[in-house]
């Protein structure tokens, strides 16, 4: 009974342990925050063996907040096939991530600051992944946004990561305001945000198709934001300022993921209305389309990452949009693996470079790394969804779905997948074939075995991740029976594959430019000046009402004005000037006939 | 008495009430007080108050204005300077008289008893007769206070004009 | 025929102009000169009254009554007042009233 808090608060405590205590030995932090991640993981293994007796769920919950029947905020444990697969992912993927830190960071100054930060990043993922209320889920939901922030600023003595941690931060808020409307919303038409609860009280949200639209959409906006979809995108390819295991854990494997989490569970909810249906897959097609062309113009190695995380993300919540979110947290789940060991592989490649990330400064590691090389291969193949790898079942039971429910939808997924495979070969083909481009490149050996091991333990579900009896015990899988989808989608994978490597191989630098794609369809600058352009309107109203409105007319009109006026008719009283005093007699006199007689 | 009369005195009046007020010269300004007093007494006759008429001319016109002449040339004042006008005293000034003005008329107009015609009285009327009457009969008292009232004025403007002795 | 409120809108106008008189002139003479006006525009409207209610024949004496004190009174008046003119002139050397300004408090 206790496991779930274990599971839950151990990594905070190491969190406060690193803070208060042992900062200054920072092996000494490493290794408290990776032996409280190890305990999650030993408790969370055991939790998911051990089938939890209905009756013992209730009970999970210290109570908070309570306003009687109006309004209940525990904070409350769920544990249902959702809880517990999300739980996996989340500590096995995240114990690997801490282990290779501890040879990727070695010689970091900021690193008793590093672990803390990833300490509480794990308490508030595993927050949102218990959570079984939508105040609890938001708490931890800002937690989380909190832990990336620390994270991606990590190395605050540059410009640019600071910028970008700000920029993730703030855009994320956006998303959460609206998410904090839809909450607002639900407690108001349902008068509960419990989700166990919420199941049975849709009434009122089925009886108005117009607020139930409205809800999801609100709702909805928080996966926006947290999941950087299209238009609140911009911040992820930015956050790849931080350290190469945050980006892995972070931004690739789970916090982004959250957003469909987040999704899958209240998908009861959002379902009542078809109209937030449709949206959701549009954006989620868009954002897939969109970041796979950004993606094949990158020469960052984790900037073409990002954008392929981005068009993954795209994908989920495509799925979650046509009515599949089975499907949508099945490639979450094979995604986590396969992404994260794509970013630790690329982190490999970078550290063996000396910090390099340009793809262009690489070339010819297969021959010095080929561990590194192996595993990326893995990965690469399961991104791409080939036939065989775990990216292969998740994607094509996303695009059955898609087939089924709106054709142009499916035709742009399958775009997407094209462009995935090419710009995926792409950075391949760059980076570990042709010969070494660079110095350093020649110079480059294989990585620490804190850092190839982690890489070896992940390539194993990410292979197999996608078979039958593999992904049974953590998520129902629907069997889809003949389609002539698996067979549309790797002929595209294919495609992709030939058209890159023919494309780069043996190339010295990037023979396609095409500016717009590059410069990522000129978003930021978009934004940039959108944010400015309004700033710079707010600015010049509340300008033209402090200097006319309230300087003018009302400080120096009425007030000083009317000071003066007053001062000025009073004065009479006071000058000596008999004529004055005549004329107030007069005055006195008018007035007081005026009253008299004329009322 | 016929209107036109009663018009032409009145326009007498208040012409020369406006001369006075108009008026650099102080001299001319006291010349055109005694002629409006003299239209005010025309006026005084009209309404059968001959007494007080006859009054009006000798006290008035006769002993205060004069008082005023030897004043004026006491202090040899001349015709007073040129100079710019103060606007906002102006405006003033004028905005009151004219308010009173017109409050004075809106008073009169909602007055219908005043528009009867004055009763006759009789043909032959022993005006100074009976003001005397009156004022031994009914007003003794007052009259003998105005008496000590004069006697004080006198002791005063005797005090007030001595010189301060050196 | 006049009537009295011919009478007293004569009165009123007379009142009226001394009035301005007393609120626009500088020259502490003239000032005093458009007082004068002013008492004798109420002189005009008791004389007015005093023969508008009158009863049997006879105008009611009452008003005149007070218009005869009113004018012996304004005489003494006249005199106390241009001896403090005086008084004044010798001290100030001038009759303009804007200068004479010390009543204050």
């Amino acid at each position: 009974m206790q496991l779930p808090w274990i599971i839950l608060f151990t990594p905070l405590l190491s969190a406060l342990i690193i803070a208060t205590l042992t900062k200054r030995w920072r092996n000494l932090s490493a290794f408290v925050s990776v032996a409280a991640v190890l305990v999650s993981l030993a408790a969370s293994i055991k939790l998911f063996c051990t089938p939890l007796p209905d009756a013992a769920t209730a009970v999970l919950q210290i109570p908070w907040i309570d306003l009687g029947t109006q309004l209940q905020l525990p904070i409350g444990i769920t544990l249902d096939g959702l809880s517990k697969a999300m739980l996996i992912v989340v500590t096995v993927i995240g114990s690997l991530i801490h282990i290779y830190s501890l040879a990727y960071m070695a010689d970091d100054e900021g690193k008793s600051r590093y672990f803390a930060g990833l300490s509480i990043f794990m308490f508030s993922m595993l927050g949102i992944v218990f959570a079984n209320n939508f105040a609890m889920m938001f708490i931890f939901w800002e937690l989380v946004g909190v832990s990336s922030f620390i994270l991606i600023g990590h190395w605050y003595n540059k410009p640019a990561p600071p910028a970008a941690a700000n920029k993730a931060f703030i855009t994320n808020r956006i998303g959460d305001f609206g998410f904090m409307l839809g909450i607002l919303l639900v407690w108001v038409t349902t008068g509960t945000i419990n989700f166990a609860e919420l199941t049975t009280k849709l009434g009122a949200l089925q009886a108005a198709p117009a607020l139930a639209t409205l809800t999801a959409l609100c709702i909805f906006c928080g996966t926006v934001g947290k999941s950087a979809q299209f238009p609140l995108h911009v911040w992820l390819p930015d956050a790849m300022e931080g350290p190469t295991p945050v980006s892995a854990l972070i931004h690739a494997a789970t916090m982004v993921a959250a957003g469909v989490y987040m999704l899958a569970r209240v998908f009861f909810l959002i379902s009542i209305s078809a109209t937030a249906l449709e949206t959701i897959a549009w954006i989620g097609t868009i954002t897939a389309v969109l970041a796979a062309l950004m993606a094949t113009q990158q020469n960052d190695i984790k900037r073409i990452l990002a954008y392929s995380t981005l068009s993954q993300l795209g994908y989920m919540v495509m799925a979650m949009g046509v009515a599949a979110p089975e499907a949508g947290m099945f490639h979450l789940f094979t995604h986590a693996f396969f992404k994260a060991l794509l970013f630790l592989g690329s982190g490999a490649v970078i550290y063996a470079c000396h910090h390099e990330q340009d793809i262009w400064k690489m070339g010819g590691l297969w021959k010095k790394q080929p561990i590194t090389t192996a595993t990326f291969a893995i990965g690469t193949l399961a991104l791409m969804g080939v036939y065989g790898f775990s990216g292969f079942f998740s994607k094509d039971s996303i695009l059955i779905a898609a087939s089924h429910h709106n054709q142009a939808i499916f035709i742009l997924g399958l775009i997407s997948a094209f462009l995935t495979a090419y710009y995926m070969t792409r950075l391949f083909v760059v980076v570990f074939f042709g010969k070494a481009r660079t110095e350093h490149a020649a110079h480059a050996h294989e990585v620490p075995i804190l850092m190839w091991a982690p890489l070896m333990l992940l390539a194993i579900p990410a292979w197999i991740a996608g078979y039958e009896k593999f992904i049974h015990p953590f998520l129902p899988v629907h069997e889809h029976g003949a389609s002539s989808v698996p067979m549309i989608a790797s002929t595209a994978a294919v495609l992709g594959i030939l058209i890159g490597f023919f494309l780069y191989r043996g190339r010295d630098k990037d023979p396609i430019v095409i500016p717009l794609l590059a410069n990522k369809f000129y978003f930021d600058e978009l934004y940039a000046a959108l944010i400015r352009n309004t700033q710079d309107r707010l600015a010049g109203v509340s300008d033209f009402f402090d200097r006319w409105i309230l300087d003018a007319g009302i400080v120096r009109l009425v007030c000083s004005g009317g000071t003066y006026g007053l001062g000025f008719v009073l004065r009479l009283f006071q000058v000596g000037n008999i004529q004055g005093y005549a004329f107030l007699f007069g005055a006195g006199v008018i007035g007081l006939l005026y009253f008299v007689i004329f009322k | 008495m016929s209107p036109i009369l009663f018009w032409i005195f009145s326009a007498l009046m208040l012409g020369f009430g406006l001369a006075v007020i108009v008026n650099r010269n102080p001299v001319a300004s006291a010349l055109s007080l005694v002629m409006s007093f003299l239209g005010l007494a025309a006026l005084f006759i009209s309404l059968d108050a001959y007494f007080l008429g006859i009054i009006q001319v000798l006290v008035y016109a006769g002993a205060v204005m004069v008082l005023f002449l030897f004043i004026i040339m006491l202090l040899d004042l001349g015709p007073t300077q040129r100079r710019p006008w103060n606007v906002p005293a102006l405006i003033g000034g004028v905005a009151v008289a004219g308010a009173f003005a017109v409050v004075v008329s809106t008073v009169i107009h909602r007055f219908p008893a005043g528009n009867k015609p004055f009763e006759p009285l009789h043909d032959k009327l022993t005006d100074a007769h009976n003001i005397g009457m009156t004022l031994f009969g009914g007003y003794n008292l007052p009259f003998q206070v105005i008496g000590v009232l004069i006697l004080v004025a006198t002791i005063g403007v005797v005090v007030l004009s001595k010189r301060e002795l050196k | 025929m006049v009537t009295l409120n011919d009478y007293l809108l004569v009165s009123g106008l007379l009142f009226t102009l001394g009035f301005a008189g007393v609120l626009l002139r500088r020259n502490i003479i003239i000032i005093y000169m458009a007082l004068e006006l002013m008492l004798n525009a109420a002189n005009l409207s008791l004389v007015a009254f005093s023969r508008f209610n009158g009863e049997a024949g006879l105008p009611n004496y009452n008003g005149q009554m007070l218009v005869f004190f009113i004018i012996t009174v304004a005489a003494a008046e006249v005199a106390v007042g241009l001896a403090i003119i005086v008084a004044l002139y010798r001290a100030r050397q001038t009759t303009n009233v804007e200068d004479i300004n010390t009543l204050k408090f």
